[in-house]
């Protein structure tokens, strides 16, 4: 079979920098060009800065892998240009089921609150995803931006200087030297820039294997997620059944930790295990096969001098939960404007610092959250095994319980409610959806929705307040939106932006989390807010 | 006063984490004693003899015998 993921997209072309006297010097330099890389190498391009990608491979991620993208991914992925591609090709979901044995014990439902432009959830082959970022990469380089991908570059040595990183790469055709002003480790669960640099990454290893299998049937399953707990077509464990497009479906079985991989992966004894779970009068078609076992662990510090850590490389959760693939692009998402302002010089370095404590927030909320499910879905130890069971006993009789059954919680990006950058709430009584950290939830607008309008750079968001005085040194740096929530039938803009208050300030960042907010508007306040969350940066 | 039966709880995950490793590292007759001073503590913080009968059947579901 000729999978899309066999065929080289970006293969390896000699680049005049391999055949300069000295290494040549480039703005950002992106080690990987998988899910994380491909995002923050789009969004540094979109805001002017060089980048430069390099990746061993040429072609997108074997296998699916990631295949649940959340609400917020989709969100950062309209700003980066390619939100409506993923979303035309995925599949979107809401319902849930949760089995024991044959029973039914819990279902939830995804149900989307109203006046958001994204679902939930869709689910896309993690090699889509990478495809439509590709392109997008292409149509930046169409258009000038200043981006380049190079395949077949391998990264064999990392030194981070004080003004500089040096950047050792192998080729089909021989080693070169390159600089970096920063280097963006995006490289993966295996680091080879993390082991460089002999950096730790410590965390729990969970004693388990998972057969996971996509397989291309055309099957009449509804469009939900199902999983089993001791189902009898895979006694003791666990499994789990879930839609992808083009009618693949992905399966994954738990088999313990005492088997032999190698013996699992025959096709034979796959097809066995699959029969026994579909029933043998469905014919489907094997796309890829693969055994894993999982970690739950991330790095002491996500930023060293000028090499910073993202994505996998960085931490590493258990799948269940789908928060890999979504909070690295959440990585991205944080890290792209703080080094633009950086680089550009409105920003101190230390606003770099506030990636590393805001992310380490981010990733230590998702490997508590991965961390729980893994160890309700696969109990460790008989008095866990003992609680597991009374809960889907109870499950099936009681709603409390159904609380307690977890099967994965699915990801939902985190509020940096301690973050540095914050200014401290100037409206408590507000909505605690909207308070200082937190992400900006969506809203339809009369022209479309309020993600789309605050777009990727610092806005002040006014509502109900009409402020057509300029305040000097802030305009130029901030963009201005003015909403009327007696404009909004809904009620949405009352209901998540103000609460009780008849009017409200809010100043956004880039990333479209809230620094600020404010029941009144002071010019003043506004403009410390800003350089707060700078990290002290200019207010201009 | 009738018994709780749907969501109560105001953090139902980190509850659940915390009893699992409020019972890490002990053995098996432990881990029974441990539970069985639980059940006495939530018993006495309940109170009303009412309800804990009904907890008491509530509790006879699933693999003991089944109600439903
Ligand atoms: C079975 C499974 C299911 C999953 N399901 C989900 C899910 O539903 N949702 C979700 O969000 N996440 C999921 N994940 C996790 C997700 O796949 C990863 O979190 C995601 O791929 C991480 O992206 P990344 O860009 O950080 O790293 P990677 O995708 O690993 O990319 C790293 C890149 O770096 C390159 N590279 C490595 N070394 C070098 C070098 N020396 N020089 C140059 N380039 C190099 C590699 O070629 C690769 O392209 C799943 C993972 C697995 C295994």
């Amino acid at each position: 079979m000729n999978a899309v993921f066999d065929v080289p997209l970006y293969p390896y072309q000699r680049h005049a920098d391999q055949n300069a006297a000295d290494p040549q010097r480039h703005q950002a330099v992106i080690v990987g060009a998988g899910p994380v890389g491909l995002a923050l190498a789009i969004d540094l391009a979109q805001q002017g800065i060089e980048t430069l990608v390099v990746d061993d491979n040429d072609s997108v991620s074997s296998g699916s892998r990631a295949i649940c993208f959340a609400k917020r991914t989709l969100e950062i992925s309209d700003r980066l240009g390619v939100g409506q591609q993923l979303v035309d090709k995925g599949v979107e979901w809401h319902l849930g089921k949760v089995f024991c044995d044959t029973r039914k014990v819990y279902e939830f439902n995804l149900l989307a609150e109203s006046g958001h432009r994204r679902p939930a959830f869709i689910n896309l082959q993690q090699y889509y995803f990478e495809m439509a970022m590709l392109e997008r990469v292409r149509v930046l380089q169409q258009q000038g931006a200043p981006l380049q991908l190079r395949g077949g570059n391998q990264v064999t040595a990392v030194v981070s200087e004080s003004d500089c990183v040096r950047v050792q790469l192998t080729t089909p055709d021989g080693a070169y030297d390159l600089e970096a002003d920063w280097l963006i480790a995006c490289d993966g669960a295996n680091s080879p820039v993390r082991h460089a640099l002999g950096l730790d990454f410590v965390g729990r290893v969970f004693e388990d294997n998972f057969l996971i299998a996509d397989v291309v049937m055309d099957a009449n399953f509804p469009i939900e997620r199902w999983f089993w707990f001791d189902p009898p077509f895979n006694r003791g464990q666990s499994a789990l059944l879930h839609k992808q497009p083009d009618n693949v479906w992905r399966i994954d079985l738990q088999l313990g930790w005492d088997i032999d991989r190698d013996a699992e992966k025959q096709p034979e004894k796959v097809r066995q295990r699959l029969e026994a779970m579909l029933g043998g009068d469905i014919d489907f078609q094997l796309e890829w096969v693969s055994i894993y076992t999982f970690q739950c662990r991330r790095m002491e510090k996500f930023r060293h001098g000028r090499v910073i850590f993202a994505g996998d490389s960085a931490h590493q959760v258990s799948p269940f939960g789908a928060r890999g693939a979504n909070s690295g692009v959440q990585d991205a998402d944080n890290l792209g404007w703080k080094l633009k302002a950086v680089i550009d010089g409105s920003a101190p370095r230390e606003l770099i610092d506030s990636y590393d404590s805001e992310r380490i927030y981010g990733a230590d909320e998702n490997i508590r959250n991965s961390t729980q499910s893994t160890d309700f879905i696969t109990p460790k130890s008989t008095l866990s095994r003992l609680f597991r069971d009374a809960v889907l006993d109870l499950a099936e009789h009681y709603s409390f319980a159904r609380g307690l059954v977890n099967s994965g919680r699915l990801s939902v990006p985190c509020v940096y409610d301690d973050s540095p950058l914050n200014t401290p709430d100037g409206m408590i009584d507000g909505p605690s959806r909207t308070r200082p950290g937190a992400p900006c939830p969506d809203l339809a607008l009369s022209d479309g929705y309020l993600l789309q309008r605050l777009g990727g750079s610092f806005t002040l968001l006014l509502l109900n307040i009409d402020r057509s005085t300029a305040v000097d040194d802030i305009d130029g740096a901030l963009k201005r939106l003015v909403l009327d929530s007696s404009k909004d039938s809904t009620g949405a803009l009352n209901e998540r932006y103000l609460g009780s208050a008849k009017q409200a300030v809010y100043l956004i960042r880039p990333d479209q989390h809230i620094a600020a907010r404010w029941s009144t508007f002071e010019p003043d306040a506004i403009r410390r807010a800003l350089s707060r969350a700078l990290a002290g940066g200019p207010a201009r | 006063m009738t018994l709780i039966l749907s969501p109560n709880m105001t953090q139902p995950d980190p509850f659940y984490a915390a009893l699992l490793s409020a019972h890490e590292g002990l053995s098996d007759a432990e881990s029974q004693s441990y539970n069985a001073r639980l059940v006495l503590i939530l018993a006495n913080h309940i109170g009303d003899f009412k309800v804990l009968s009904q907890v008491l059947d509530a509790a006879k579901v699933g693999s003991l015998g089944d109600d439903s």
